[in-house]
């Protein structure tokens, strides 16, 4: 199976060498990747060094002046460290720009906190207008990447290890209906898929998928409600990111919401990026614990 | 934004010869927005080299704001912006009549500038440290284009503590950005001064530099005018202290 990031790399060469509109500009993560790309396109793919902050202001720079920049880093330094960069170097000068982030929640597992990103989404939402693309497979990265540079608006694409067995057909602002149920819609941002398609074997849900989670299809997800209304958010970054869309989306409905993903709580451990998904309650076994004590719980009230 | 570039290599005219105002008029446009004589000095600081630039130094006009091959010039220092308001009113790139009302809800004029709003704001500013690294971005971009235009950024010295400067010295003197030229109106205001010691971080840096008298239009018209050197250039424009 190839990988997500590797595909990235792969991807990002081959638009930089098929559209002199396009530069890539990075701060020494993942140079292993871009050697040749940027020996043949020296004035078009930049390594600004270990400066993040530089990172975004310069992709932002080049938009000023019409560039198609995409900025690469790990998520932690691209949208963290340097969050006044992208507030300010791309929606209040009014440009465009495609961001890159890897690493994702916990990818780095074994680095620890500083190299871990869960809160990258929540943070993007509260800006406007960024386009959010979770690709769930290594294809699916090529797809938002090439469907974000030839656009002009503001994306960002969070590349992670983890993915689905297949890739999916991919739409910027509509999820996908994977399968459909007459209870409870459970929609599975990314690489989750799998783990929660896993998870609700033999239960009578409404799974939906989201490889690009903004903008929030609130149409798919209001058409394919049931009776009562129920929610399940699984997202593979901050727990609840999405709550305040769903909320939106359904402020005339009466419903009940779970919102699943990483917790807030610093984990403090090592290992590997699947025991931290299983630390976080995202493998398939604490997926359907949870999706199966929130039914519960509905059938109660009821 | 995601057609094929071109390389331009067009220069643009000189100014053209229609400043609807001359320096003098300055001060009474500036009035217009503080109400009286005496202007803040985060704003009287930067007149006169804003001034220069527009009067002598950069190819850029008002009917040349969308031009891809115009000189740009990046307030990065965007608080106190009434000599820039002032100097673009009196160039024609805005109505000397949206001065009165500046930062009122109905206003384009901020106390900090927006490009969206300002016809000839090439960025929006305030939070200090950016425009510095944008300009890099943006000279890069000249180059990779092949447009043989510049890119002028104003810096106050206290701006110079914000760390993303540093960031942007050191890349533009490492890669040889000889379209950026940086000025940095030295008003000693940032709490550790030092006197003396700004040229030689960018020169540390591989920068040329000159320092000037930041009232004297002819020092800075000839330090805002150099050839290229294959370095990035920075002028200290040195004014009195801010009280």
């Amino acid at each position: 199976m190839s990988d997500p990031r590797l595909t990235f790399a792969r991807t990002v060469t081959e638009l930089v060498d098929d559209d002199l509109s396009v530069a890539l500009v990075y701060a020494e993560i993942s140079g292993q990747y871009f050697g040749e790309v940027e020996r043949r396109h020296p004035d078009r793919v930049i390594n600004v060094g270990i400066r993040e902050q530089l990172l975004l202001n310069v992709g932002a720079g080049l938009a000023l002046s019409g560039m198609r920049p995409v900025v690469h880093t790990f998520a932690s330094f691209l949208v963290e460290r340097a969050f006044e960069q992208v507030k300010l170097g791309f929606g209040h000068q009014d440009v465009g720009g495609v961001l890159v982030g890897s690493g994702g929640s916990f990818d780095a597992s074994a680095s620890g906190r500083t190299h871990q990103a869960p809160g990258d989404v929540a943070l993007l939402d509260t800006l406007d207008g960024w386009t959010v693309h979770v690709p769930g497979h290594a294809e699916e990265v090529a797809g938002a990447l090439r469907a974000a540079v030839a656009g002009d608006g503001r994306d960002y694409v969070r590349v992670v290890s983890q993915q689905n067995a297949g890739p999916r057909p991919v739409t910027p602002g509509r999820f996908q209906v994977v399968r459909r149920g007459a209870g409870a819609t459970v929609l599975a941002v990314g690489p989750v898929l799998d783990p929660v398609l896993a998870a609700v074997e033999g239960r009578d849900v409404t799974v939906l998928y989201a490889g690009s989670v903004r903008p929030f299809d609130a149409v798919t997800l209001r058409a394919v409600l049931g009776d009562p209304a129920e929610v399940v958010l699984v997202e593979p970054y901050l727990a609840g990111t999405s709550s305040r869309w769903v909320s939106r989306a359904l402020v005339d409905v009466p419903h009940r919401l779970l919102a699943l993903g990483v917790t807030t709580a610093e984990l403090r451990r090592y290992g590997t990026p699947a025991e931290h998904q299983a630390a976080h309650g995202l493998d398939a076994a604490g997926l359907r614990r949870s999706v199966d004590g929130f039914l519960a719980a509905g059938h109660r009230v009821a | 934004m995601n057609t094929t570039a071109q390389p331009m290599v067009s220069r643009l005219a000189p100014l053209a010869p229609r400043p609807t105002h001359g320096y003098d008029d300055l001060g009474r446009l500036m009035s217009l927005m503080t109400g009286d004589e005496k202007h803040d000095a985060a704003a009287t600081s930067t007149l006169d080299v804003v001034w220069v630039l527009y009067d002598r130094v950069l190819a850029v006009t008002p009917q040349t704001v969308d031009d891809p091959g115009r000189d740009r010039f990046y307030l990065s220092k965007g608080h106190g912006p009434m000599a820039y308001y002032a100097t673009l009113a009196a160039k024609g790139f805005l109505p000397e009549e949206w001065l009165a009302g500046w930062a009122s809800y109905d206003s384009p004029l901020g106390y900090h500038p927006d490009r969206v709003l300002v016809p000839g704001v090439e960025i929006s500013s305030g939070s200090l440290g950016h425009g510095l690294p944008l300009a890099v971005g943006t000279a890069l971009d000249l180059r990779a284009q092949g447009i043989d235009a510049r890119v002028v950024v104003l810096v106050g010295d206290a701006e110079l503590d914000e760390g993303s400067n540093a960031e942007a010295v050191e890349l533009a003197g490492a890669l040889g950005l000889d379209a950026l030229t940086v000025v940095v109106v030295d008003n000693a205001s940032t709490s550790y001064h030092r006197p003396g010691v700004i040229a030689g971080r960018f020169a540390h840096e591989g920068w040329d530099t000159a320092v000037v008298d930041g009232r004297d239009h002819e020092a800075l018209e000839r330090a805002l005018t150099r050839t290229r050197t294959g370095r990035p250039d920075v002028v200290v424009a040195e004014v009195e202290e801010k009280s």
